[in-house]
């Protein structure tokens, strides 16, 4: 299992938890199955194309990772925020 | 009391007040840019069009918009590799119960049929057969424009930046162009023939005479007598035909009221001075009115969902705010004026709830 860590908006959505430990072999495996245990935040981390939104990120571990980025058990996913804005 | 919605680059801003003194009642969607606000007035619900620089667009739902808001399902469109959801830019009361539209980009149309708290993609245009020509304009390609028809579920109007007006008259089951006389001058002339790259800014259908529309275009103010068929130029008269947004008085089918900016590379009120312009006679004729707006050393973007209305007639109340964080209002249909906020965020959208 990996265990995602999340910050808000998106622990509110999986209600309240910070942490959730998932399965899946990859980044994109892991955060369907996200999606799966918690429904309402389909739709903020990856869209419809089946990508991670451009101003979010995805670390597994201490290196930035991609949809297809390998996910081992006992991994950390962080979603975090993009520096960027205005 | 006046309730304000005012949709800004950080936040929606609930505004009360009366007799040209308001105060920020409530601030939600703290630190997101809020495209669009309003209100159901059937069933007293709120809506907000949110994107999150981070996690995509969204509507969401209230009964209080200073207490929890819930987002509404099924905006999002259908999975595939190729588009995604840009950005929500409208929320619209359809002629039936529970039936509301929504306008997004790109160039997508919802339909809700409970109220606003689930949304279907409007298939039959999501796919038209010429949509991968469509493009966008500077502001995305949004459906910005959703045009009922009072009393006939079965009419409606659409308007996009920059893919034109489209018309149907079976419920959304089909869709047709309305374009016939509009002129975008900003394409050669030999280019300007048969294009649909017609950037519309926003566009209202007149109540009273349903058959009656005003558009404000990408340099051009147009009339439509006929539902959107065709396009009469009405901007004669005018500083400048380019602007955003556009209101009319629900109880004169002969007027409306535009906010003219300098031109589209200069896109601020003109000779540094904020006035609304109105026309009483479709058209025919502008009077500017500005009593109390900012006269000089003023040079504003309004944005085209950031002007709005209550009541009718005399009493008219009319709002508009700026990309400055002002928000004026006038409580004598555009007679004399007041500033209802200073130095709030970008202001995105205005109404009156």
């Amino acid at each position: 299992m990996a265990v995602v860590r999340l910050r808000a908006p998106l622990s509110e959505l999986a209600g309240g938890r910070r942490e959730v430990e998932l399965e899946g072999a990859t980044v994109a495996e892991v955060l369907r199955a996200l999606e799966r245990a918690h429904p309402d935040i389909t739709g903020w981390i990856i869209d419809e194309r089946g990508k991670i939104r451009e101003h979010v990120n995805v670390f597994v571990n201490r290196e930035s990772g991609q949809e297809d980025t390998t996910v081992a058990p006992g991994d950390r996913l962080h979603v975090i925020p993009a520096i960027s804005g205005g | 009391m006046t309730q304000l919605l005012v949709g800004t680059k950080k936040g929606l801003f609930v505004l009360g007040g009366d007799n040209g003194s308001f105060q920020v009642e409530s601030r939600s969607f703290a630190g997101e840019p809020v495209e669009f606000a309003a209100r159901d007035a059937r069933t007293g619900r709120y809506f907000a069009c949110v994107t999150s620089a981070f996690y995509g667009p969204k509507v969401f739902v209230a009964d209080d918009p200073g207490g929890e808001w819930q987002q509404a399902e099924g905006i999002a469109l259908p999975e595939s590799e190729e588009k995604a959801l840009v950005r929500m830019w409208c929320v619209v009361p359809g002629e039936e119960d529970g039936l509301l539209y929504a306008g997004g980009d790109p160039g997508v149309l919802f339909e809700s049929r409970d109220g606003g708290l689930t949304w279907e993609l409007n298939k039959p245009f999501w796919e038209q057969p010429t949509r991968p020509e469509w493009g966008p304009g500077a502001g995305g390609m949004c459906l910005h424009s959703i045009a009922t028809w009072p009393g006939d579920p079965s009419r409606l109007a659409l308007a996009i930046s920059a893919v034109g007006v489209w018309l149907s008259d079976d419920g959304g089951e089909t869709w047709r162009h309305g374009n016939q006389g509009l002129v975008p001058r900003y394409l050669p002339e030999e280019a300007r023939e048969d294009t649909f790259d017609l950037c519309v800014h926003n566009l209202h259908r007149h109540p009273a005479k349903p058959e009656r529309l005003f558009m404000q275009f990408h340099g051009g103010v147009y009339r439509s007598d006929d539902a959107g068929e065709s396009w009469i130029d009405i901007g004669t008269g005018l500083p400048s035909d380019f602007g955003f947004p556009l209101v009319i008085d629900p109880d004169d089918a002969d007027s409306a009221f535009v906010i003219p900016l300098v031109a589209d590379l200069d896109r601020v009120t003109p000779d540094g001075r904020v006035r609304v312009y109105e026309t009483r006679d479709a058209g025919a004729s502008w009077t500017p009115r500005g009593d109390g707006l900012p006269a000089e050393d003023a040079y504003l973007t309004i944005l085209r969902q950031a002007f709005g209305r209550s009541g009718s007639g005399e009493t008219m109340e009319l709002y508009f705010g700026a990309t400055s964080g002002d928000v004026f209002g006038s409580r004598d249909a555009g007679g004399t004026w007041f500033t209802a906020a200073a130095n709030l965020p970008p202001v995105h959208s205005v109404r009156v709830a």
